[in-house]
Protein backbone atom coordinates (compact mmCIF):
# COMPACT_ATOMS: atom_id res chain seq x y z
CA UNK A 1 0.00 0.00 0.00
CA UNK A 2 1.37 3.39 -0.98
CA UNK A 3 2.11 5.67 1.95
CA UNK A 4 3.74 8.60 0.20
CA UNK A 5 3.45 9.62 -3.41
CA UNK A 6 5.03 12.54 -5.25
CA UNK A 7 3.78 13.29 -8.77
CA UNK A 8 5.73 15.67 -10.97
CA UNK A 9 6.68 17.97 -8.08
CA UNK A 10 8.40 21.24 -8.93
CA UNK A 11 9.98 23.44 -6.27
CA UNK A 12 12.28 26.43 -6.23
CA UNK A 13 14.05 28.82 -3.91
CA UNK A 14 13.32 32.33 -5.17
CA UNK A 15 14.41 32.16 -8.81
CA UNK A 16 16.49 29.01 -8.82
CA UNK A 17 14.63 25.88 -9.77
CA UNK A 18 15.73 22.95 -7.62
CA UNK A 19 13.13 20.25 -8.24
CA UNK A 20 11.91 19.93 -11.79
CA UNK A 21 9.37 17.16 -11.75
CA UNK A 22 10.11 14.68 -8.98
CA UNK A 23 7.94 11.57 -8.99
CA UNK A 24 8.36 9.03 -6.26
CA UNK A 25 6.38 6.36 -4.46
CA UNK A 26 6.97 4.73 -1.11
CA UNK A 27 5.02 1.79 0.27
CA UNK A 28 4.14 1.38 3.93
CA UNK A 29 6.93 -0.18 5.94
CA UNK A 30 9.67 0.39 3.38
CA UNK A 31 13.10 1.84 4.05
CA UNK A 32 14.12 3.59 0.84
CA UNK A 33 16.79 6.11 0.03
CA UNK A 34 17.15 9.21 -2.00
CA UNK A 35 20.66 9.24 -3.42
CA UNK A 36 22.38 11.87 -5.49
CA UNK A 37 25.28 14.22 -5.71
CA UNK A 38 25.56 17.47 -3.82
CA UNK A 39 22.99 19.93 -5.05
CA UNK A 40 20.86 17.28 -6.73
CA UNK A 41 17.88 18.39 -4.64
CA UNK A 42 17.75 15.68 -1.95
CA UNK A 43 17.28 17.97 1.03
CA UNK A 44 14.89 20.13 -0.98
CA UNK A 45 12.76 17.06 -1.70
CA UNK A 46 12.45 16.33 2.04
CA UNK A 47 11.70 19.97 2.84
CA UNK A 48 9.05 20.04 0.13
CA UNK A 49 7.35 16.91 1.46
CA UNK A 50 7.40 18.42 4.96
CA UNK A 51 5.77 21.63 3.70
CA UNK A 52 8.73 23.81 4.66
CA UNK A 53 9.10 24.69 0.99
CA UNK A 54 5.68 24.67 -0.69
CA UNK A 55 5.85 23.09 -4.15
CA UNK A 56 5.28 25.31 -7.19
CA UNK A 57 3.36 22.56 -8.90
CA UNK A 58 2.72 18.84 -8.74
CA UNK A 59 0.98 16.70 -6.17
CA UNK A 60 2.13 15.16 -2.93
CA UNK A 61 -0.14 12.71 -1.19
CA UNK A 62 0.28 10.99 2.12
CA UNK A 63 -1.97 8.09 3.12
CA UNK A 64 -4.09 8.99 0.08
CA UNK A 65 -4.58 12.60 1.17
CA UNK A 66 -3.13 15.55 -0.74
CA UNK A 67 -0.70 17.41 1.54
CA UNK A 68 0.92 19.91 -0.82
CA UNK A 69 0.24 23.44 0.37
CA UNK A 70 -0.46 22.43 3.99
CA UNK A 71 1.52 24.07 6.80
CA UNK A 72 4.37 21.95 8.23
CA UNK A 73 2.58 21.54 11.56
CA UNK A 74 -0.50 20.12 9.78
CA UNK A 75 1.66 17.67 7.85
CA UNK A 76 3.42 16.66 11.07
CA UNK A 77 0.06 16.04 12.75
CA UNK A 78 -0.85 13.69 9.90
CA UNK A 79 2.18 11.59 10.83
CA UNK A 80 5.22 12.83 8.92
CA UNK A 81 8.36 13.16 11.06
CA UNK A 82 11.38 15.13 9.93
CA UNK A 83 15.00 14.93 11.05
CA UNK A 84 17.03 17.56 9.19
CA UNK A 85 20.72 17.29 8.43
CA UNK A 86 21.58 19.63 11.29
CA UNK A 87 19.25 17.51 13.51
CA UNK A 88 17.00 20.35 14.67
CA UNK A 89 17.49 19.77 18.39
CA UNK A 90 16.28 22.69 20.49
CA UNK A 91 19.44 23.82 22.31
CA UNK A 92 17.68 25.54 25.22
CA UNK A 93 15.36 22.60 25.92
CA UNK A 94 16.44 19.60 27.96
CA UNK A 95 16.53 16.14 26.42
CA UNK A 96 13.22 15.31 28.16
CA UNK A 97 11.61 18.52 26.92
CA UNK A 98 12.85 17.86 23.41
CA UNK A 99 11.17 14.44 23.64
CA UNK A 100 7.79 15.70 24.82
CA UNK A 101 7.69 18.30 22.09
CA UNK A 102 6.21 16.50 19.09
CA UNK A 103 3.85 14.26 21.03
CA UNK A 104 2.13 17.40 22.18
CA UNK A 105 1.47 18.43 18.61
CA UNK A 106 0.33 15.01 17.49
CA UNK A 107 -2.00 14.41 20.37
CA UNK A 108 -1.06 10.75 20.69
CA UNK A 109 2.12 9.14 21.83
CA UNK A 110 4.20 6.43 20.25
CA UNK A 111 7.02 4.94 22.21
CA UNK A 112 6.89 5.48 25.96
CA UNK A 113 9.74 7.35 27.61
CA UNK A 114 10.82 4.11 29.30
CA UNK A 115 11.06 2.34 25.96
CA UNK A 116 13.00 5.24 24.44
CA UNK A 117 15.42 5.41 27.34
CA UNK A 118 15.84 1.63 27.28
CA UNK A 119 16.59 1.80 23.56
CA UNK A 120 18.84 4.86 23.85
CA UNK A 121 20.55 4.50 27.25
CA UNK A 122 22.80 7.44 26.40
CA UNK A 123 19.76 9.72 26.28
CA UNK A 124 18.60 8.41 29.64
CA UNK A 125 21.91 9.44 31.22
CA UNK A 126 21.58 12.90 29.72
CA UNK A 127 17.83 13.38 30.24
CA UNK A 128 18.19 16.62 32.16
CA UNK A 129 20.95 18.09 29.97
CA UNK A 130 20.18 20.90 27.58
CA UNK A 131 20.19 20.16 23.87
CA UNK A 132 23.18 22.44 23.44
CA UNK A 133 25.30 20.14 25.63
CA UNK A 134 24.87 17.03 23.48
CA UNK A 135 27.43 15.56 21.10
CA UNK A 136 26.62 15.11 17.43
CA UNK A 137 25.79 11.42 17.89
CA UNK A 138 23.57 12.12 20.90
CA UNK A 139 21.77 14.82 18.97
CA UNK A 140 21.11 12.39 16.13
CA UNK A 141 19.71 9.78 18.54
CA UNK A 142 17.54 12.40 20.20
CA UNK A 143 16.23 13.64 16.85
CA UNK A 144 15.22 10.09 15.90
CA UNK A 145 13.85 9.33 19.37
CA UNK A 146 11.70 12.46 19.17
CA UNK A 147 9.99 11.09 16.08
CA UNK A 148 9.46 7.66 17.71
CA UNK A 149 7.91 9.30 20.74
CA UNK A 150 5.36 11.00 18.51
CA UNK A 151 4.14 7.87 16.72
CA UNK A 152 4.80 9.12 13.23
CA UNK A 153 4.10 6.91 10.19
CA UNK A 154 6.87 8.26 8.00
CA UNK A 155 10.35 9.42 8.91
CA UNK A 156 12.18 11.81 6.61
CA UNK A 157 15.81 11.41 7.60
CA UNK A 158 18.47 13.69 6.14
CA UNK A 159 22.07 12.41 6.27
CA UNK A 160 22.01 10.83 9.72
CA UNK A 161 25.61 9.62 9.49
CA UNK A 162 27.11 12.95 8.50
CA UNK A 163 30.01 13.88 10.76
CA UNK A 164 29.68 10.80 12.97
CA UNK A 165 32.50 8.43 13.93
CA UNK A 166 32.38 4.95 12.26
CA UNK A 167 31.24 3.26 15.46
CA UNK A 168 28.33 5.67 15.80
CA UNK A 169 27.42 5.20 12.14
CA UNK A 170 27.06 1.50 12.90
CA UNK A 171 24.87 2.27 15.91
CA UNK A 172 22.61 4.50 13.82
CA UNK A 173 22.35 1.68 11.27
CA UNK A 174 21.25 -0.77 13.97
CA UNK A 175 18.75 1.72 15.29
CA UNK A 176 17.27 2.26 11.83
CA UNK A 177 16.85 -1.48 11.24
CA UNK A 178 15.08 -1.82 14.58
CA UNK A 179 12.85 1.11 13.79
CA UNK A 180 11.96 -0.36 10.45
CA UNK A 181 11.06 -3.59 12.22
CA UNK A 182 8.60 -1.67 14.36
CA UNK A 183 6.65 -0.61 11.27
CA UNK A 184 7.89 2.91 10.62
CA UNK A 185 8.44 3.86 6.99
CA UNK A 186 11.71 5.68 6.32
CA UNK A 187 12.83 7.93 3.49
CA UNK A 188 16.57 8.31 3.91
CA UNK A 189 18.80 10.86 2.24
CA UNK A 190 22.38 9.67 2.32
CA UNK A 191 25.75 10.60 0.83
CA UNK A 192 27.35 7.56 2.37
CA UNK A 193 26.39 5.00 -0.31
CA UNK A 194 27.95 2.10 1.56
CA UNK A 195 25.85 2.83 4.62
CA UNK A 196 22.75 3.24 2.46
CA UNK A 197 23.31 -0.17 0.83
CA UNK A 198 23.57 -1.88 4.22
CA UNK A 199 20.12 -0.88 5.39
CA UNK A 200 17.88 0.16 2.49
CA UNK A 201 15.67 -2.05 0.34
CA UNK A 202 15.30 0.32 -2.53
CA UNK A 203 17.07 3.37 -3.89
CA UNK A 204 15.83 6.41 -5.78
CA UNK A 205 18.45 8.35 -7.65
CA UNK A 206 17.98 12.06 -7.94
CA UNK A 207 19.80 13.87 -10.71
CA UNK A 208 19.19 17.39 -11.96
CA UNK A 209 16.03 17.79 -9.92
CA UNK A 210 14.40 14.58 -11.14
CA UNK A 211 14.29 10.94 -10.12
CA UNK A 212 16.25 9.31 -12.95
CA UNK A 213 16.42 5.77 -11.64
CA UNK A 214 14.79 3.60 -9.05
CA UNK A 215 15.87 0.06 -8.23
CA UNK A 216 16.16 -2.55 -5.52
CA UNK A 217 19.25 -2.68 -3.36
CA UNK A 218 20.54 -5.82 -5.11
CA UNK A 219 20.23 -4.26 -8.55
CA UNK A 220 21.89 -1.11 -7.35
CA UNK A 221 24.85 -2.99 -5.86
CA UNK A 222 25.42 -4.86 -9.16
CA UNK A 223 24.99 -1.83 -11.38
CA UNK A 224 28.28 0.00 -10.96
CA UNK A 225 27.59 2.00 -14.11
CA UNK A 226 24.62 3.75 -12.47
CA UNK A 227 26.64 4.36 -9.34
CA UNK A 228 29.37 5.93 -11.41
CA UNK A 229 27.18 7.94 -13.74
CA UNK A 230 24.88 9.59 -11.20
CA UNK A 231 26.75 9.43 -7.94
CA UNK A 232 30.37 9.58 -9.03
CA UNK A 233 31.18 6.53 -6.88
CA UNK B 1 24.52 63.58 52.61
CA UNK B 2 22.41 61.52 54.95
CA UNK B 3 22.19 57.74 54.53
CA UNK B 4 18.38 57.85 54.67
CA UNK B 5 18.35 60.14 51.67
CA UNK B 6 20.65 57.79 49.75
CA UNK B 7 18.48 54.82 50.71
CA UNK B 8 15.33 56.51 49.52
CA UNK B 9 17.06 57.41 46.25
CA UNK B 10 18.17 53.80 45.93
CA UNK B 11 14.54 52.71 46.35
CA UNK B 12 13.41 55.32 43.83
CA UNK B 13 15.97 53.87 41.43
CA UNK B 14 14.58 50.39 42.06
CA UNK B 15 11.02 51.55 41.34
CA UNK B 16 12.06 53.28 38.13
CA UNK B 17 14.06 50.16 37.29
CA UNK B 18 10.93 48.04 37.83
CA UNK B 19 9.05 49.97 35.15
CA UNK B 20 12.00 49.43 32.79
CA UNK B 21 12.09 45.74 33.69
CA UNK B 22 8.40 45.24 32.91
CA UNK B 23 8.72 47.15 29.64
CA UNK B 24 11.92 45.50 28.49
CA UNK B 25 10.74 41.96 29.38
CA UNK B 26 8.00 42.18 26.78
CA UNK B 27 10.29 43.80 24.22
CA UNK B 28 13.03 41.24 24.70
CA UNK B 29 10.76 38.17 24.63
CA UNK B 30 9.14 39.40 21.42
CA UNK B 31 12.51 40.12 19.85
CA UNK B 32 14.04 36.82 20.97
CA UNK B 33 11.19 34.74 19.60
CA UNK B 34 9.68 36.64 16.69
CA UNK B 35 12.81 38.52 15.68
CA UNK B 36 10.74 41.70 15.59
CA UNK B 37 11.99 44.90 17.18
CA UNK B 38 8.73 46.46 18.24
CA UNK B 39 8.89 50.26 18.17
CA UNK B 40 5.18 50.36 19.04
CA UNK B 41 5.98 48.84 22.44
CA UNK B 42 6.00 52.25 24.12
CA UNK B 43 2.63 53.06 22.56
CA UNK B 44 1.23 49.88 24.13
CA UNK B 45 2.58 51.04 27.49
CA UNK B 46 0.80 54.35 26.98
CA UNK B 47 -2.38 52.47 26.03
CA UNK B 48 -2.11 50.58 29.33
CA UNK B 49 -2.01 53.88 31.24
CA UNK B 50 -4.95 55.31 29.28
CA UNK B 51 -6.89 52.09 29.72
CA UNK B 52 -6.34 52.40 33.48
CA UNK B 53 -7.49 56.02 33.37
CA UNK B 54 -10.64 55.07 31.44
CA UNK B 55 -11.49 52.08 33.61
CA UNK B 56 -10.92 54.02 36.84
CA UNK B 57 -12.47 57.38 35.90
CA UNK B 58 -15.29 56.46 33.54
CA UNK B 59 -16.19 52.95 34.65
CA UNK B 60 -15.48 53.74 38.33
CA UNK B 61 -13.73 50.44 38.94
CA UNK B 62 -11.01 50.13 41.57
CA UNK B 63 -7.27 49.89 40.95
CA UNK B 64 -7.16 46.11 41.31
CA UNK B 65 -9.65 45.85 38.47
CA UNK B 66 -7.39 48.13 36.40
CA UNK B 67 -4.39 45.92 37.15
CA UNK B 68 -6.17 42.82 35.89
CA UNK B 69 -8.38 44.23 33.14
CA UNK B 70 -6.05 46.69 31.39
CA UNK B 71 -3.13 44.33 30.63
CA UNK B 72 -5.68 41.88 29.19
CA UNK B 73 -7.13 44.64 26.97
CA UNK B 74 -3.66 45.68 25.76
CA UNK B 75 -2.68 42.03 25.24
CA UNK B 76 -5.81 41.60 23.12
CA UNK B 77 -4.93 44.67 21.04
CA UNK B 78 -1.41 43.27 20.67
CA UNK B 79 -2.71 39.90 19.45
CA UNK B 80 -4.93 41.57 16.85
CA UNK B 81 -1.95 43.68 15.71
CA UNK B 82 0.22 40.57 15.41
CA UNK B 83 -2.36 38.59 13.45
CA UNK B 84 -3.20 41.44 11.06
CA UNK B 85 0.12 43.26 10.61
CA UNK B 86 3.19 42.09 12.54
CA UNK B 87 2.92 38.50 11.23
CA UNK B 88 3.51 39.80 7.70
CA UNK B 89 6.98 40.94 8.75
CA UNK B 90 8.51 37.53 9.43
CA UNK B 91 9.46 36.94 5.82
CA UNK B 92 10.36 40.54 4.95
CA UNK B 93 13.65 42.48 5.29
CA UNK B 94 14.26 44.28 8.58
CA UNK B 95 13.50 47.83 7.44
CA UNK B 96 9.85 46.84 6.96
CA UNK B 97 9.90 46.02 10.67
CA UNK B 98 11.08 49.53 11.47
CA UNK B 99 8.57 51.23 9.17
CA UNK B 100 5.57 49.20 10.27
CA UNK B 101 6.07 49.31 14.03
CA UNK B 102 7.01 53.00 13.93
CA UNK B 103 3.86 53.65 11.93
CA UNK B 104 1.73 51.72 14.41
CA UNK B 105 3.23 53.76 17.22
CA UNK B 106 2.26 57.06 15.57
CA UNK B 107 -1.23 55.84 14.74
CA UNK B 108 -1.88 54.76 18.33
CA UNK B 109 -0.39 57.96 19.72
CA UNK B 110 -2.45 60.23 17.46
CA UNK B 111 -5.61 58.21 18.02
CA UNK B 112 -5.17 58.80 21.76
CA UNK B 113 -4.60 62.52 21.15
CA UNK B 114 -7.83 62.70 19.13
CA UNK B 115 -9.86 60.85 21.76
CA UNK B 116 -8.40 62.23 25.00
CA UNK B 117 -6.67 65.44 23.88
CA UNK B 118 -2.94 66.16 23.92
CA UNK B 119 -2.54 67.51 27.46
CA UNK B 120 -2.75 64.38 29.55
CA UNK B 121 -5.01 63.10 32.31
CA UNK B 122 -4.68 63.06 36.08
CA UNK B 123 -4.42 59.70 37.78
CA UNK B 124 -4.27 59.44 41.55
CA UNK B 125 -2.63 56.84 43.68
CA UNK B 126 -5.40 54.46 44.80
CA UNK B 127 -6.65 55.15 48.34
CA UNK B 128 -5.58 51.80 49.70
CA UNK B 129 -1.98 52.40 48.65
CA UNK B 130 -1.64 56.00 49.76
CA UNK B 131 0.66 56.98 52.56
CA UNK B 132 4.01 55.61 53.63
CA UNK B 133 5.33 52.48 55.30
CA UNK B 134 7.86 52.49 58.12
CA UNK B 135 10.74 50.29 56.97
CA UNK B 136 12.56 50.74 60.29
CA UNK B 137 15.29 52.96 58.93
CA UNK B 138 13.06 55.18 56.81
CA UNK B 139 9.53 55.87 55.61
CA UNK B 140 8.79 54.95 52.05
CA UNK B 141 5.62 55.49 49.93
CA UNK B 142 3.34 52.46 49.98
CA UNK B 143 2.56 52.65 46.31
CA UNK B 144 6.20 52.53 45.28
CA UNK B 145 6.78 49.47 47.45
CA UNK B 146 3.74 47.94 45.79
CA UNK B 147 5.41 48.38 42.37
CA UNK B 148 8.52 46.61 43.68
CA UNK B 149 6.49 43.65 44.96
CA UNK B 150 4.37 43.32 41.80
CA UNK B 151 7.45 43.43 39.57
CA UNK B 152 9.30 40.86 41.66
CA UNK B 153 6.31 38.50 41.60
CA UNK B 154 5.76 39.00 37.90
CA UNK B 155 9.40 38.49 36.93
CA UNK B 156 9.54 35.31 38.99
CA UNK B 157 6.25 34.13 37.53
CA UNK B 158 7.39 34.80 33.99
CA UNK B 159 10.62 32.91 34.58
CA UNK B 160 8.71 29.92 36.01
CA UNK B 161 6.26 30.06 33.11
CA UNK B 162 8.98 30.04 30.45
CA UNK B 163 11.35 27.58 32.14
CA UNK B 164 8.95 25.14 33.77
CA UNK B 165 5.72 24.88 31.80
CA UNK B 166 4.87 23.12 28.61
CA UNK B 167 3.82 26.32 26.86
CA UNK B 168 7.06 27.89 28.07
CA UNK B 169 9.02 25.04 26.49
CA UNK B 170 7.18 25.68 23.23
CA UNK B 171 8.07 29.36 23.44
CA UNK B 172 11.73 28.46 23.99
CA UNK B 173 11.60 25.99 21.13
CA UNK B 174 10.08 28.68 18.91
CA UNK B 175 12.95 30.98 19.88
CA UNK B 176 15.56 28.30 19.19
CA UNK B 177 14.23 27.10 15.87
CA UNK B 178 10.75 28.12 14.79
CA UNK B 179 10.87 26.09 11.58
CA UNK B 180 11.66 22.88 13.44
CA UNK B 181 8.92 23.54 16.01
CA UNK B 182 6.52 23.90 13.09
CA UNK B 183 7.79 20.68 11.48
CA UNK B 184 7.16 18.84 14.76
CA UNK B 185 3.49 19.75 14.81
CA UNK B 186 3.33 23.04 16.71
CA UNK B 187 1.10 25.70 15.26
CA UNK B 188 3.85 28.26 15.44
CA UNK B 189 1.81 31.16 14.09
CA UNK B 190 -0.55 30.97 17.07
CA UNK B 191 2.41 30.62 19.42
CA UNK B 192 3.82 33.83 17.95
CA UNK B 193 0.48 35.62 18.36
CA UNK B 194 0.39 34.52 21.98
CA UNK B 195 3.94 35.71 22.61
CA UNK B 196 3.25 39.10 21.08
CA UNK B 197 0.12 39.33 23.22
CA UNK B 198 2.18 38.45 26.30
CA UNK B 199 4.71 41.19 25.48
CA UNK B 200 1.92 43.71 24.88
CA UNK B 201 0.21 42.70 28.14
CA UNK B 202 3.41 43.22 30.14
CA UNK B 203 3.83 46.61 28.51
CA UNK B 204 0.22 47.49 29.34
CA UNK B 205 0.76 46.42 32.94
CA UNK B 206 3.81 48.68 33.17
CA UNK B 207 1.60 51.49 31.90
CA UNK B 208 -1.04 50.84 34.59
CA UNK B 209 1.59 50.76 37.34
CA UNK B 210 3.30 53.90 36.06
CA UNK B 211 0.05 55.86 35.68
CA UNK B 212 -0.14 57.11 39.30
CA UNK B 213 3.52 58.18 39.45
CA UNK B 214 4.04 59.57 35.95
CA UNK B 215 1.87 61.80 33.82
CA UNK B 216 -0.70 59.94 31.75
CA UNK B 217 -0.09 61.67 28.44
CA UNK B 218 0.17 60.65 24.79
CA UNK B 219 3.96 60.98 24.49
CA UNK B 220 4.76 58.93 27.64
CA UNK B 221 5.46 55.80 25.61
CA UNK B 222 7.71 57.57 23.15
CA UNK B 223 9.76 59.07 25.99
CA UNK B 224 10.39 55.79 27.75
CA UNK B 225 10.88 53.66 24.62
CA UNK B 226 14.45 54.76 23.91
CA UNK B 227 15.55 54.02 27.48
CA UNK B 228 13.83 50.65 27.29
CA UNK B 229 15.86 49.83 24.19
CA UNK B 230 18.98 50.73 26.11
CA UNK B 231 17.92 48.25 28.81
CA UNK B 232 17.24 45.47 26.29
CA UNK B 233 20.56 46.02 24.52
CA UNK B 234 22.57 46.11 27.74
CA UNK B 235 20.78 43.06 29.13
CA UNK B 236 21.29 41.10 25.91
CA UNK B 237 18.61 40.94 23.21
CA UNK B 238 16.20 38.11 24.01
CA UNK B 239 17.40 37.48 27.58
CA UNK B 240 14.89 37.65 30.44
CA UNK B 241 17.49 37.67 33.21
CA UNK B 242 19.47 40.28 31.31
CA UNK B 243 16.47 42.57 31.06
CA UNK B 244 15.80 42.33 34.79
CA UNK B 245 19.38 43.10 35.76
CA UNK B 246 19.85 45.84 33.16
CA UNK B 247 16.51 47.47 34.00
CA UNK B 248 17.48 47.75 37.67
CA UNK B 249 20.97 49.02 36.83
CA UNK B 250 19.63 51.68 34.45
CA UNK B 251 17.06 52.73 37.07
CA UNK B 252 19.91 53.32 39.54
CA UNK B 253 22.13 55.16 37.05
CA UNK B 254 19.29 57.49 36.07
CA UNK B 255 18.20 58.19 39.64
CA UNK B 256 21.66 58.80 41.08
CA UNK B 257 22.84 60.86 38.13
CA UNK B 258 19.86 63.15 38.73
CA UNK B 259 20.92 63.47 42.37
CA UNK B 260 24.66 63.96 41.91
CA UNK B 261 25.10 65.32 38.43
CA UNK B 262 21.83 66.49 36.84
CA UNK B 263 23.34 67.65 33.52
CA UNK B 264 24.63 64.13 32.90
CA UNK B 265 21.35 62.39 33.66
CA UNK B 266 20.25 62.24 30.02
CA UNK B 267 23.55 61.03 28.61
CA UNK B 268 25.03 58.78 31.30
CA UNK B 269 22.93 55.72 30.42
CA UNK B 270 24.06 55.96 26.80
CA UNK B 271 27.66 56.22 27.89
CA UNK B 272 27.09 53.11 30.00
CA UNK B 273 25.52 51.34 27.02
CA UNK B 274 28.53 52.25 24.88
CA UNK B 275 30.85 50.88 27.53
CA UNK B 276 28.92 47.60 27.72
CA UNK B 277 28.81 47.27 23.94
CA UNK B 278 32.54 47.84 23.59
CA UNK B 279 33.48 45.33 26.28
CA UNK B 280 30.68 42.81 25.75
CA UNK B 281 28.74 43.32 22.49
CA UNK B 282 26.11 40.68 23.31
CA UNK B 283 25.12 42.46 26.54
CA UNK B 284 24.95 40.88 30.01
CA UNK B 285 23.28 37.56 29.17
CA UNK B 286 22.75 37.79 25.41
CA UNK B 287 23.52 34.92 23.11
CA UNK B 288 26.79 34.83 21.29
CA UNK B 289 25.00 34.61 17.96
CA UNK B 290 23.85 38.20 18.27
CA UNK B 291 26.55 40.68 17.28
CA UNK B 292 29.56 38.55 18.23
Amino acid sequence: MTLLQLENVHAAYDESQVLSGVSLEIAKGELVTLLGRNGAGKTTTLRTIMGLLPPRSGRISFNGQAINGLAPNRIAKLGVGYVPEERGIFPSLTVSENLMFPSWGRGETGWSLERIFHFFPRLHERASHKGSQLSGGEQQMLAIARILRAKMDLLLLDEPTEGLAPLLVETIGTILKEIKGSGLTVLLVEQNTRFACQIAERHNILYGGKIVHTCSNDEFMRDTEIQHKYLGV
Amino acid sequence: MEPVFLFSQFFNGLVLGCIYVLLSLGLTVVFGTLGVVNFAHGALYMLGAYAAYTVATHLHLNFLACLILCPVIVAGIGMVLEKCLISKLYKLPHYYNLLLTFGIMFIIQDAIKIIFGPEGEPFNIPDLLQGAVNLGFMYYPKYRLFILVVTALLSGGLWLFIEKTRLGAIIRAGTDNAEMADALGTNISWTFTLIFGLGAGLSGLAGVLAAPIQNVQPAMGMDILVQTFVVVIIGGMGSIGGSILAGLVIGQILTFSIVFWPPGSTTLIYAFMALVLVTRPRGFFGRVSFFE
